[in-house]
């Protein structure tokens, strides 16, 4: 594994030292064993920005290998600026294999979304995560929301829901909705819309979450409980639109809204771009 | 139709032509060169080193150059190199009673053992603009002494503590290093001393600062600071004895503060410690401030001010951090704020349709 990659200035395959990754190997192995618990580790400074990344791409970097096919999204989409400049950094220090296709990566680093694709057995989904403890906007110091999870102590979230029930008649937290893994910890998903939080339950791909600058790395193994929290008057509930995709004609899949003229006139996309081309593809052949 | 916020590679690629056109400038301009930026450049680079947590002049350079003089960028740009270098160990305890000193001082007494030696120091410049240096020219060297190698420069804190005024520096711990585990907390204070050494100068001036404007008052006095260079001892493993392995410049603050005394403590002075790379005097005064502003707990003051919040400083002070995590709100965010949308969208279908309904039952009655 340790051979010399080709780029320049001689950094080692995948960027990270062997080091470094196998005591991330180490982290992500705990945190499988340990489901929805955030293990702590230590985090590197990666020559891409924190807040960019930085923890689902060590998390990449630590268990990509040459037979591996990497896809990487953010808000959806391959062609956002900073998915092709992931993939374009693992495809130039690790040399992999990249695709678009949902079904044909082996790894999916993902920013704020879940392919719409289902995933399948041996797929990794690589979440980057900007604030892995879910309890930060309630409680800001690190010191107690370690001790809250370690007694399951679990109040202070289903207070906040209760709020805001009490405040809009609903829970109206749209992204970031916070889940119960496995009937033990609370955990963050990542900014995903709570659109895609169903698709976490039971998932038979194994998820790795990253935070770099929190410097803590969580996991949900395959076929793991995740239940987004809510009451039984006020069931969890996702977002729908009463359009459907401009484009693949799609009616339920999470949906982009663009403005598209200066009268603010608007129109409604799919936001995962590879399964809308897969869709029209598939329109345009039975045509 | 649209293509909005979605940038394809060739975007990106033009973008990074740009910027490397714009770094190199007008072209019939002399490009900088790496020595150039260390001799001329010499405090970018030390601030560069001290908070990129790397002593190399050269690829510190480097750094500001490619960053095109932002330094926050060129310490991130450091550091990311840093951190992919293989460790071989931990070198010996600096000994800076060892150093050869350009500059010393100590504001706590009016001569001290060694001398007061005033070295290279803007304090007492006037601030005019050398209009004389817009211009090349020949520059007069400045008069230098010989240096007295001969004997130590003993620490101003040490006569104090002596004397039992001073409380006397912690007990040699084992070195530990955010940079390979993770910040745990409460930290230790080698460990605390490594976050804000690394930590962003601008931050921490702030954060001492406030401490003398009476968020957690500790009333400092410079007992010394000192700037010269210091040898790097190592004990390979091989050999079992130590050898020296490099010479570095490094600005040490030796801060003295008044402390009340506690229930087990008689009244003494205490310690706040500040070292950074290279001439970097601001900063290490800045990190004594806070280093000691950070002991409150240990020596049961209260702790009521930001200074002297372990966490929210140690969770802030890192410039790279902070630099991505603010600059991370340019990446697209329409998933979540579509999400938003949906979400308030209802909101306010919702109060519409209970205000229309009221209106109805009002008009009902």
């Amino acid at each position: 594994m340790a051979d010399a990659s080709p780029q320049d200035g001689g950094y080692n395959y995948a960027y990270l030292d062997e080091q470094t990754k196998r005591m991330i190997r180490r982290a992500i192995l705990k945190a499988v064993a340990v489901p929805g618990y955030q293990v702590p580790f230590g985090g590197r400074e990666m020559p891409l920005p924190y807040g960019w990344g930085t923890g689902g791409i060590q998390v990449t970097a630590a268990i990509i290998g040459r037979d591996d096919t990497l896809k990487v999204i953010d808000q959806g989409a391959d062609d956002t600026t900073n998915a092709v400049s992931i993939r374009r950094f693992f495809a130039k220090v690790a040399g992999v294999a990249t695709t678009t296709r949902t079904e044909e990566a082996t790894v999916i680093q993902t920013r704020h979304r879940v392919p719409e694709t289902p995933l399948r057995d041996g797929q990794i989904l690589v979440f980057q995560v900007p604030i892995p403890e879910p309890l930060r906007m309630l409680e800001p110091r690190e010191t107690e929301t370690r001790t809250l999870h370690a007694l399951a102590e679990y109040g202070v979230m289903q207070v906040s829901l209760y709020e805001s029930i009490a405040r809009h008649g609903r829970i109206s937290k749209a992204y970031n909705y916070p889940v119960l893994v496995n009937g033990r910890y609370i955990m963050s998903p990542s900014p995903i819309p709570k659109f895609d939080n169903p698709k976490l339950d039971r998932s038979p791909a194994l998820q790795l979450y990253g935070a770099g600058r929190e410097k803590r790395i969580y996991a949900v193994p395959p076929y793991t409980p995740v239940k987004s929290l809510d009451f039984e008057d006020h069931p969890f509930e996702i977002e729908q639109w009463s359009e459907c995709c401009a484009l693949c004609g799609s009616s339920d899949s999470f949906l982009d809204e663009m403005i598209v003229d200066d009268s603010g006139q608007r129109l409604f996309v799919c936001s995962d771009t590879d399964y809308c081309e897969r869709r029209q593809a598939a329109a345009e052949a039975a045509e | 139709m649209y293509v909005a916020v979605k940038g394809g590679e060739t975007a990106i690629a033009h973008s990074l032509d740009f910027v490397a056109d714009k770094r190199r400038g007008d072209r019939g301009i002399d490009e900088l060169s790496l020595a150039q930026i260390d001799q001329q450049l010499g405090l970018a680079v030390d601030r560069v080193m001290t908070e990129g947590s790397c002593y190399d002049r050269s690829l510190a350079a480097l750094a500001i150059k490619q960053a095109r003089g932002d330094l926050i960028e060129a310490i991130f740009l450091l550091r990311a190199y840093r951190t992919t270098l293989p460790r071989f160990g931990d070198s010996q305890p600096l000994d800076t009673t060892a150093m050869l000193a350009e500059r010393r001082i100590s504001s706590t007494f009016k001569d001290v053992p060694g001398g007061q030696v005033l070295g290279p120091t803007y304090d007492y410049t006037h601030r005019l603009l050398d209009f004389s240096l817009a211009a090349a020219g020949e520059r007069p060297t400045a008069p230098t002494a010989p240096a007295d190698t001969a004997r130590g420069l003993p620490r101003v804190g040490d006569i104090l503590e002596r004397e039992g005024m001073l409380e006397p520096p912690p007990e040699a711990a084992s070195p530990e290093d955010l940079t390979r585990k993770p910040l745990t907390l409460p930290a230790s204070r080698p460990v605390r001393l490594q976050n804000l050494a690394r930590g962003d100068e601008g931050f921490l001036l702030a954060l001492g600062y406030s401490t003398q404007r009476g968020y957690g008052n500790n009333h400092p006095f410079v007992g010394e600071i000192r700037y010269g260079r210091v040898p790097v001892s190592f004990v390979p493993e091989e050999l079992g004895f130590e050898i020296t392995i490099a010479e570095i410049e490094v600005t040490e603050c030796d801060m003295v503060n008044q402390f009340a005394g506690s229930h087990d403590v008689p009244p003494q002075f205490t310690r706040g410690y500040g070292l950074a790379f290279g001439h970097s005097e601001r900063k290490a005064m800045a990190m004594a401030l806070v280093d000691r502003a950070l002991r409150a707990e240990e020596l049961s003051e209260a702790a009521t001010s930001p200074a002297q919040d372990e966490e929210f400083v140690l969770a802030h002070s890192d410039n790279v951090e902070a630099s991505g995590f603010v600059q991370h709100l340019k990446l697209p965010h329409y998933v979540d704020f579509q999400s938003e949308l949906v979400v308030v969208r209802a909101l306010c279908e919702e109060v519409e349709a209970r205000r229309r309904q009221a209106a109805l039952d009002q008009a009902a009655e």
